[in-house]
């Protein structure tokens, strides 16, 4: 069975060699998944097994630091660090005080995954 | 002492285990020439679910591109490499 | 395939078409679910926020600029180029570039061969020497392609090689990062090795662009 990530020789179409710098919000999770990797509590393939589960459509539903983000979410929770109902209370939270202070600027499609 | 020495034939399993396999799907059951050996390293397939386990042996392998895809485009020295694990290798003629 | 979704929708890429997405807003669960799981583990004491900094600091302080010192110095020292060759960490390492947990191989690109990195299966790239990958470094498109057609990809890239010259693709599957050591361009025996640095891109350590004679 194919992974998902595993894409070798398959068609494509052009490369779009732009880059663009990275987000903050990029570089936090950047930051954060190192600092967590770095206690020990998500190495390399843990992360890629999770970014993995994803499935197939991941590439196209999720950027890359979203794909990371879901797996970090899942590894806490699969190491016992954290607990779904813990992250799920934090979300609401963090949304709503993004929301009182106009930070909030969902994009199409993004309300409807929140909890 | 690895098993397989530069230089070896070699046939990546053909096999499709579900799982965190670090062996694309493009090499499965193509054959191949080690150009060396790296040393033992964790075995992915084990660490991805936070388990020990022993170290495999890892290769780099060197295909011809002409082997890999029947259409290739580009010249018949082309080659693509890909590292290893011992447990994907069997030693080929 | 005539299916072109992937490639509409590639948000990999990030936001190409659009402006850039100012930092002072939230626009994806995601990027909520980011900010909620940093919080958490540091109200939980499993990470600091200073420690998160960090690790942001340190990978800023990462550029292309590193590799591009270690590919100089393998120029001009042909002893340090023998060290490079054959072990990547404790070189890069002389230099001030440590390098943990994965192996760096060089590979030098010659008269007759050209190197080129891709992880097929994610986007294992030497971050500890060069930084961040490109966005199109971690692209499907690049990812799919560059094992089965590196010279059209190349090509895009505005590298053409010569028949003469064999592709070896790299694919990086496994624990070890590669670095392509490009080769110096001709008219260039005058240039100091900062000098040489300077002319060192990040697409020719990748191996997606060559060096031209006279560039810069």
């Amino acid at each position: 069975m194919r992974s998902p990530q595993d894409i070798g020789g398959l068609p494509e179409g052009p490369i779009d060699a732009a880059d663009h710098a990275l987000n903050f919000w990029e570089k936090q999770a950047d930051g954060l998944r190192a600092a967590v990797g770095s206690k020990g509590l998500m190495s390399s393939h843990e992360s890629r097994r999770a970014i993995e589960s994803l499935g197939h459509d991941a590439m196209e539903r999720l950027t890359y630091y979203e794909r990371w983000t879901a797996a970090l979410s899942m590894q806490m929770v699969s190491r016992g660090v954290l607990t779904q109902d813990e992250i799920d209370v934090k979300v609401a939270q963090v949304r709503q005080r993004l929301a009182e202070t106009g930070e909030l600027e969902l994009r199409p499609g993004e309300q409807e995954k929140l909890p | 002492m690895s098993r397989l020495s530069p230089g070896a034939v070699v046939r990546v399993r053909e096999d499709y285990p579900p799982g965190h396999i670090r062996t694309p799907i493009y090499l499965r059951g193509k054959q191949g020439v080690v150009e060396r050996h790296f040393g033992a390293f964790g075995n992915p397939e084990t660490l991805a679910y936070n388990l020990p386990g022993p170290k495999k042996d890892l290769y780099k392998v060197r295909f011809r591109a002409a082997d890999l895809w029947p259409d290739y485009q580009g010249s018949p020295k082309d080659t693509v490499e890909a590292d290893l694990y011992d447990h994907w290798l069997e030693a080929s003629a | 395939m005539s299916d072109h979704h992937h490639h509409d929708h590639d948000h990999d890429h990030g936001h190409h078409h659009a402006p850039p997405q100012p930092d002072d807003k939230v626009h994806s669960y995601h990027q909520i679910l980011s900010i909620a799981l940093k919080e958490l583990l540091i109200e939980k004491g499993v990470v600091t926020a200073a420690e998160v900094r960090h690790f942001i600091e340190k990978r800023d302080s990462i550029t292309p600029a590193n590799g591009a010192k270690v590919v100089a110095r393998a120029w001009v020292d042909s002893a340090f180029r023998e060290r490079l060759l054959a072990d990547g960490n404790a070189a890069a390492a002389e230099l001030g570039f440590p390098i943990t947990g994965t192996k760096l191989v060089a590979v030098e690109n010659t008269q007759d061969t050209h190197n080129v990195v891709v992880c097929t299966l994610c986007s294992c790239y030497p971050r500890d020497l060069l930084g961040l990958p490109p966005a199109w470094y971690k692209s499907r498109a690049y990812r799919a392609r560059v094992v089965r057609e590196p010279r059209a990809v190349l090509r895009e890239f505005g590298t053409e090689l010569p028949g003469d010259v064999a592709v070896r693709v790299h694919d990086s599957t496994a624990d070890i990062r590669f670095l392509v050591v490009p080769q110096r361009p001709q008219g260039t025996q005058n240039l100091d090795e900062d000098a040489l640095a300077a002319l060192v891109t990040r697409d020719s350590m990748i191996g997606v662009a060559r060096l031209e004679e006279g560039a810069h």
